[in-house]
């Protein structure tokens, strides 16, 4: 049995928390049943079924902790896993910057579990596959692409009384449908807890669509121009952003939202450390997570079962939250700002974030556009730059050249060294949000993005 | 979209490294009990074939796994992690009507077996229904019973952990000491304890060990902060490895100290934080044209990227389109036997058979004996990296041995060898390199690394900069990105230095497929030169 419902979660680690006999006991059941199936050169190429459940115990003596899982749930395994996390806590170092688990917490309901998405067979995924082929076949296009669907559960149990639940699922879908002489070449990607709203016909439709639309690019010379980016275009830049707002780092002086003393200042007692409160980008800015966002739900706790909320990152371009640890937070004296709790393959790791947009859609945007570049994804994004976030990466799959409001022509694919921070403050315009890999990002036109050089790849 | 268990190593400013975390987790002790036996194995392995060939399968082999992970980390003066792990079970990949099935059991039961073989032959025939290109195996002759161990002389997982904490705790200090604010280090210990059996008569059983004992240094200044990264390789070694032996050190006039097959990882701490603070004091360099000068640290990874990746045959077809992409090396260019993938002093070859590297073994993940072949020759495209259902796609008849699978549970097809390029006959040294560039930039370690999805455009960063000025070393300098292209950039190189300055770097943690799969590799490589690249600059004001 892979999947537990809360009740059968409870009873299991009731009895696990039983057996403990250190000073703490935490334990974690994460269970999935996953399928996938890939295809390329228009073929099914893998196709598989896994499914999974961990059993995580870790105990605490004083300061010392150690981990250990199982994923056998007789009697006897359950007790070894448990005197296992004890014997490797009493080896275990102490840990200087130990905090005891936490008690009970109300959580937030939070609907991200699906029948359909629980429903699917190989059937239903080899036919997936084939609402992308046969339109890419009968294009003379050739498709390649990956869906990937899961039911998963979490639970969280210690000795102090937290209980936490969540069951979810999801389905992701890519596909990349080239032309027969490599000229051009198109992407997409989708994303829900609720399989029903996957149409993958409808999404190589749009693949399909840049494929040829991009066969034969013209060469543009590199520079600074305004883009238009797909939300799936500047996914990843706001999650790095977001990735490095961590509170610790910015204290400790080696990140983007560290304060420090002017050049020959002395440093003030008390004086912040950190740039919290202080307007970072555009007024438009406004990002924030909420677990219970019908569109992209998450867990309504963070990896050590305090509950977690809505909470506003930027609001209106000001710095008004910064993650942390609780130890970090105690050390410093503020809240402790938790996360919520991606692990156990459930949200695929990515932190859901909300990004506020606008009301015009990509159709709008391009039509308002007197000259621009429409970006579809960036690809390969590495950091140059930590201070400054500075980062490079490469355009990819449907790169177009728009005039007086009109997709012109397909252009080259150009590399970028360019900041989100810099985005941020250079917008043009936000219209609707899409769904990307768990979180809600609008399209966005930003002026003086820095395209540094071309590329010939297709 | 990834269905392995992800442990995200915080603080460590690589942007959260994300490493694959497979099976239990186990005590210390435990990691060093004894492997399965081998009469045992054999027994189980014969269950999954005959099993798959009574449920229809034409082909049928079995990789039975025991693979151990330890994972300690330490920050600044504490140790945040000890994890140890291990992952049990069998994986069987037939082929019936034509079609590849797998299925891959943890249950390592008589029946368990039998009911999995089953399914793998079930999925091949579901699959076969929309198969428009039956499998074509090159032909493989059967070697009985055989075993391999990779040759360490230490056993890291029998290295008490209490030893390794000391190890790392020394080596932060050591950098803390002498100019780092922060530091995180790490060790990562794998063994691969996997026996291998077909059909075609094959029972080899393989004990691989590898480690990679990377560690993130930070220092802060009144301009910002800066980052230097350990110069340590990952290598197909044991715990030797880590022994600090000075005869495997080569020092480089002016600049660094770089490690061959011995790794002084608390002297390498030592100069991080020393170097940390002449990176903060540093002069952010002049974009321009200039010739380049790329330490074997740092080189290995431009030949991953832009040798290793694009020869990957797979790719060339389009089997990775919707992953990493395709690639510019299309079968038209090496066809035509005259494609100038690089000058013709670039020789560029293949292996799993470098001792001592990530890549060794005896055979690979689908029994073929592990060989060298080369891939550019003289300058001129030759080969590329196929196993035994692709390399009929080029008229070759056997494979050329890498195929390999991350884990039991996974599917094994195929993965880059080794690529490495070969030294100069003439044994000149870095420092013979560097003294007759006029205006140049030698580059020390591995910083970002982009590409783009045909392997064309790249760029590349590093850990230490030195500005060269008439066959000197004259100040190190900071902010240094080099931008090209891979046919102009490799046609460029003019000048290597020879076997003596010879070193192996490489990655413990390459991607590929979907779902993704981990694999390791080597790429060996001396001190090169590569005339007139274009250099930018960094560091940018924001705000």
């Amino acid at each position: 049995m892979a999947i537990y419902t809360e009740q059968q979660a409870k009873e299991l680690l009731t009895k696990v928390i039983s057996f403990s006999e250190a000073d703490e006991c935490e334990c974690n059941l994460d269970g999935s049943v996953e399928g996938n199936i890939r295809y390329a050169r228009n073929t099914v190429t893998t196709a598989g079924e896994v499914s999974d459940v961990t059993l995580a115990v870790q105990s605490c003596y004083g300061k010392r902790t150690g981990v250990a899982t199982i994923n056998e749930f007789d009697q006897a395994s359950l007790k070894k896993v448990v005197r296992r996390s004890e014997e490797l806590a009493r080896l275990a170092p102490e840990n200087p910057e130990h905090m005891p688990n936490l008690g009970a917490y109300k959580y937030d309901k939070v609907n991200a579990w699906h029948q359909a998405t629980a429903n699917i067979t190989p059937e239903d995924r080899a036919a997936a596959a084939e609402a992308s082929i046969a339109p890419s076949r009968e294009n003379k296009l050739i498709a390649s692409g990956f869906l990937n669907d899961a039911e998963s559960f979490s639970a969280i149990m210690n000795k102090k009384g937290m209980f936490a639940y969540l069951l979810s699922s999801s389905v992701n879908f890519t596909a990349t449908i080239r032309t027969e002489d490599g000229t051009g070449s198109g992407w997409v990607s989708r994303d829900f807890n609720d399989s029903s709203k996957l149409d993958t016909r409808e999404a190589s439709s749009v693949a399909i669509r840049k494929s040829m639309g991009s066969a034969n690019a013209r060469e543009m010379e590199p520079g600074k121009y305004t883009v238009i980016m797909e939300p799936a275009a500047s996914a990843q830049l706001i999650g790095n952003l977001f990735g490095n707002m961590g509170q610790r780092g910015a204290d400790e002086g080696r990140s983007f939202l560290s304060k420090k003393p002017e050049q020959g200042e002395e440093p003030v007692e008390g004086a912040p450390t950190n740039r919290l409160g202080e307007k970072m980008f555009d007024e438009r800015v406004t990002i924030y997570s909420d677990p219970t966002n019908p569109d992209c739900p998450t867990a309504p706790f963070a990896g050590d079962g305090h509950s977690v909320g809505k909470t506003v990152w930027i609001d209106k371009g000001v710095i008004t939250a910064m993650p942390n640890s609780r130890y970090w937070a105690q050390k410093t004296g503020v809240d402790y700002v938790p996360t919520a709790y991606t692990g156990g393959g459930l949200f695929g790791g990515n932190q859901q974030l909300i990004m506020e947009g606008g009301d015009q859609s990509l159709e709008e945007i391009i039509k308002d556009t007197r000259r621009g570049v429409l970006v579809t994804r960036l690809w390969y994004i590495r950091q140059l730059d930590p201070q400054t976030l500075l980062y490079t990466g490469l355009t990819r799959d449907g790169t177009f050249y728009i005039e007086d409001g009109k997709i012109k022509y397909p252009i080259k694919n150009f590399r970028f060294n360019d900041s989100p921070i810099v985005m941020l403050n250079n917008i043009e315009a936000l219209g609707k949000q899409t769904r990307i890999n768990g979180s809600m990002i609008p399209v966005m036109k930003i002026r003086d993005f820095t395209f540094s050089s071309l590329s010939d790849a297709v | 979209m990834d269905r392995r268990k992800f442990i995200k190593l915080t603080g460590i400013g690589m942007g959260g490294l994300m490493i694959p975390l497979p099976g239990t987790f186990i005590s210390a002790a435990e990691l060093t009990a004894s492997p399965m036996d081998v009469a045992y194995k054999k027994k189980m392995a014969n269950i999954a074939l005959n099993s798959a060939t009574s449920a229809g399968a034409t082909y049928a082999d079995a990789r039975i796994g025991r693979y151990l992970n330890q994972f300690i980390t330490a920050q600044e003066k504490r140790v945040s992690n000890v994890v140890n792990t291990e992952s049990n079970g069998i994986g069987i990949r037939v082929i019936a009507n034509g079609t590849w099935g797998f299925a891959a059991t943890s249950d390592m039961s008589v029946d368990s077996i039998a009911k999995t073989a089953a399914r793998a032959v079930a999925v091949a025939k579901a699959n076969s229904k929309f198969q428009t290109e039956p499998v074509n195996l090159a032909p493989l002759k059967g070697v009985g019973e055989v075993s391999w161990q990779t040759p360490i002389v230490r056993n890291a997982m029998e290295v008490p952990i209490q030893e390794k904490v000391d190890l790392l705790m020394e080596v932060n200090n050591a950098a803390l000491d002498n100019g780092a604010n922060y530091i995180t280090s790490i060790l990562f210990l794998v063994n691969e304890q996997k026996y291998f059996a077909s059909t075609d008569g094959s029972y080899i059983d393989q004990d691989i060990h590898r480690l990679w004992a990377p560690f993130f240094a930070t220092g802060i200044g009144p301009g910002g902060f800066k980052q230097r990264g350990g110069l340590g390789n990952p290598v197909g070694m044991g715990y030797e490895y880590l022994d600090g032996d000075p005869a495997e050190q080569i020092s480089v006039s002016g600049a660094n100290v770089g490690y061959r097959w011995s790794y002084d990882m608390v002297k390498d701490a030592k100069e991080a934080g020393e170097q940390l603070q002449a990176k903060l004091k540093a002069r952010s360099v002049e974009p321009g044209k200039y010739d380049l000068v790329l330490d074997p640290h740092h080189l290995m990874l431009t030949i991953h990227e832009s040798v290793g990746h694009p020869l990957e045959l797979d790719r060339v077809l389009g089997y990775e389109a919707n992953y990493a992409g395709t690639s510019f090396a299309t079968l038209d260019k090496w066809e035509s036997g005259t494609f100038n993938y690089g000058s013709g002093i670039v020789n560029l070859y293949a292996d799993k058979t470098q001792p001592r590297t990530l890549g060794n073994v005896d055979y690979d993940d689908e029994g073929v004996k592990t060989k060298q072949w080369d891939l550019v020759k003289d300058g001129i495209l030759v080969n590329y990296q196929a196993i035994r259902d692709q390399v009929h796609m080029i008229g070759q008849d056997a494979s050329h041995g890498c195929c390999y699978a991350q884990s039991w549970s996974d599917v094994q097809f195929q993965r880059m060898p080794n690529v490495s390029l070969r030294p100069n006959k003439e044994d000149l040294s870095a420092d013979d390199i560097i003294s007759d560039v006029e205006n140049g930039i030698y580059i020390v370690g591995r910083g970002s690394y982009s590409i783009d999805q045909q392997r064309y455009n790249f760029q590349f960063g590093g850990q230490l900069f030195y500005a060269i000025k008439d066959g000197k070393i004259t100040e190190q300098i900071e902010d240094v990105a080099y931008q090209s292209n891979t046919q102009e950039f490799w046609n460029s190189c003019v000048k290597m230095a020879g076997q003596s300055d010879y070193r192996v770097g490489g990655s413990f943690f390459d991607g590929k497929g979907q779902p993704p799969q981990v694999s390791a590799v080597s790429h060996g490589c001396p001190t090169t030169r590569f005339n007139n690249i274009n250099v930018i600059n960094t560091a940018s004001k924001v705000g």
